[in-house]
């Protein structure tokens, strides 16, 4: 039989450490499903969402109670619609989003991402469609989530693009700001996006998958405290960076059991698990708290990018022998609003969003829900983006800005999204304004990968 | 499936009957039982076999919850290849 420390130390991580499966997602490509005329293509793409996904939702509770696990979220992800909406004569693709998100909300699932655009090298007329619908769509649906891809290690960065999502970012928190902006918080641009990521805002079905995928999304930071804080007083960082990796083993398993299961029971292939540490905005689930574990006064003081590319790499280290495929963003996720030790060390100031850009060097995603003062100019929020992505571009990963203007409020006001999403004080940005350099436009040359120094 | 029932809490008379009272009236049988009571702490660990076609998962469950209620403790029921993934490679 197994050891009792062992079934006393699992159940432990989900009854008090807030261990979960994060989410289940479905990918579903809706390749077969374009058309020229709209609405035609906005049918099709409902009837296979819903055909394809019809069970997603009980197979997940079913394993939940079976199991004994608690899988927060089940969640689908589609082509991304700029490709889709390609051949469309006419250009209002808002109807998709109207047919997803219908969709989404008689599946019973919380959010359905691709709502997307690829245009690291350039647009189509279908990118342009989807971009310039984006604020819209996102104040009429509930369940929508939008990225846009800006840029690449291999295509440089497309400038013309960062320029517009600007404008949309802050667009999309003005029609929503009675809602405390939370368009804004729906909506991701990324540098080097992953086709594989089952997390949202950021996840989209890519064009290299298969017809359908199932995809999970592990987390666990309140374990990975916990395993800290009772074993890891007065050892070396080497042994820390080992007690996570086993940490984070364990947790990825479960994971791969999860996701292994949804894959057998719903008979569509197995993708990857991505073996992110997603926090909640439950006290315990942070990953601000695990750096402030390792030593660290609080979050955001010199030494925190170092613990956390040790976070980050150990996850990575621990997980990748765990499961047999891995993918998505993989690594430590750090969204402000989302995680109690970040709000709490923004508040005091600890926390600027300069320090969280050097972070995003290291970890696995970027500028995360991060909540900027309403008047912000839309080329402020360009240049963010472009600053952002040219880190991810330079060093060969993922990196993403979700900024949240919150209209009408200043530094010292906070937005409330409630559930996942949390609560954000707003945090200053810097002076100065980069409009020229953003108003330029064009094409940011792909970095050279060689000559690294 | 073969299932971990695990129960903890203050040791209190009659803890063991009820739990294998549940799974008796579920038609389930108890393969395996490891228990110890260290000071007044009881920790019970059972593992216990599901046929999948007689007996509900969620009405063990209910059954246990009752149990759980009657003797303050705390009962887990659990699929037993979550404890084989996460602690056997």
């Amino acid at each position: 039989m197994l050891e009792t420390r062992d079934i006393l130390e699992t159940i432990n991580m989900i009854d008090n450490e807030n261990l979960d499966v994060r989410t289940i997602t479905m990918g579903i490509s809706l390749l077969d499903c374009m058309d020229e005329d709209v609405d035609k293509a906005s049918v099709k793409v409902y009837d296979k969402v819903c055909r394809y996904a019809q069970d997603l939702v009980k197979t997940g509770e079913d394993i939940e109670k079976e199991y004994g696990i608690p899988i927060i979220n089940k969640r689908i992800s589609v082509s991304p619609i700029g490709m889709i909406a390609a051949p469309c004569q006419s250009k209002n693709v808002v109807k998709f989003a109207k047919s997803l998100d219908k969709a989404a909300g008689e599946l019973g699932v919380n959010f359905i991402g691709g709502y997307s655009a690829l245009v690291q090298k350039g647009f189509s007329s279908g990118d342009y469609a989807v971009i310039d619908s984006i604020p819209e769509a996102l104040d009429i649906t509930e369940r929508i989530c939008s990225s846009v891809n800006i840029g690449s290690t291999k295509a440089g960065l497309n400038m013309d693009a960062v320029k517009m999502m600007g404008k949309v970012i802050k667009q999309t928190a003005e029609r929503t700001a009675d809602r405390d902006c939370i368009g804004a918080a729906k909506l991701v641009v990324f540098c080097n996006a992953p086709e594989d990521n089952p997390f949202m805002a950021g996840a989209f079905h890519g064009t290299g998958e298969a017809d359908c995928v199932i995809n999970v999304g592990v987390s666990g930071p309140g374990v990975v405290r916990a395993a800290l804080a009772k074993n890891g007083k007065d050892k070396s960082i080497d042994e820390i960076a080992d007690l996570i990796k086993r940490t984070a083993f364990k947790i990825t398993r479960m994971g791969q059991l999860v996701a292994k299961e949804a894959s057998r029971r719903l008979c569509v292939p197995f993708g990857i698990v991505d073996l992110s540490l997603a926090p909640t905005p439950a006290v315990g689930d942070s990953v601000a708290y695990i750096l402030e574990e390792m030593g660290l006064e609080t979050c955001g003081c010199h030494g925190t990018t170092a613990a956390l590319a040790l976070l980050n790499d150990a996850v990575k280290k621990g997980g990748v022998m765990a499961s047999s495929h891995v993918g998505g963003l993989s690594g430590a996720f750090i969204p402000v609003s989302e995680d109690a030790g970040m709000i709490a060390a923004a508040k005091k100031g600890a926390l600027d969003i300069t320090k969280l850009e050097s972070m995003t060097a290291v970890c696995s995603v970027g500028l995360d829900m991060i909540v900027v003062p309403g008047d912000i100019s839309e080329e402020k929020i360009s240049a963010i983006i472009a600053d952002e992505a040219a880190i991810g571009m330079v060093n060969s990963k993922t990196t993403a800005v979700r900024l949240i203007p919150a209209i009408g409020k200043n530094a010292g006001d906070e937005l409330s999204f409630g559930g996942l999403l949390g609560t954000g004080p707003v945090m200053p940005v810097r002076d100065g304004d980069p409009s020229e350099f953003i108003n330029r436009c064009g094409r940011l040359p792909a970095p050279l990968q060689s000559l690294k120094n | 499936m073969n299932a971990i029932i695990s129960v903890v809490g203050k040791d209190s008379v009659g803890i063991l009957s009820k739990v294998s009272c549940a799974c008796a009236d579920s038609g389930v049988n108890i393969v395996e039982v490891n228990q110890s009571v260290l000071r007044d702490m009881f920790a019970m660990l059972m593992l216990v076999e599901l046929n999948k076609d007689d007996v509900a998962i969620d009405e063990l469950r209910e059954k246990l919850a009752k149990v759980e209620k009657e003797t303050n403790t705390k009962i887990h029921v659990m699929h037993e290849d979550i404890f084989n993934s996460m602690h056997r490679i």
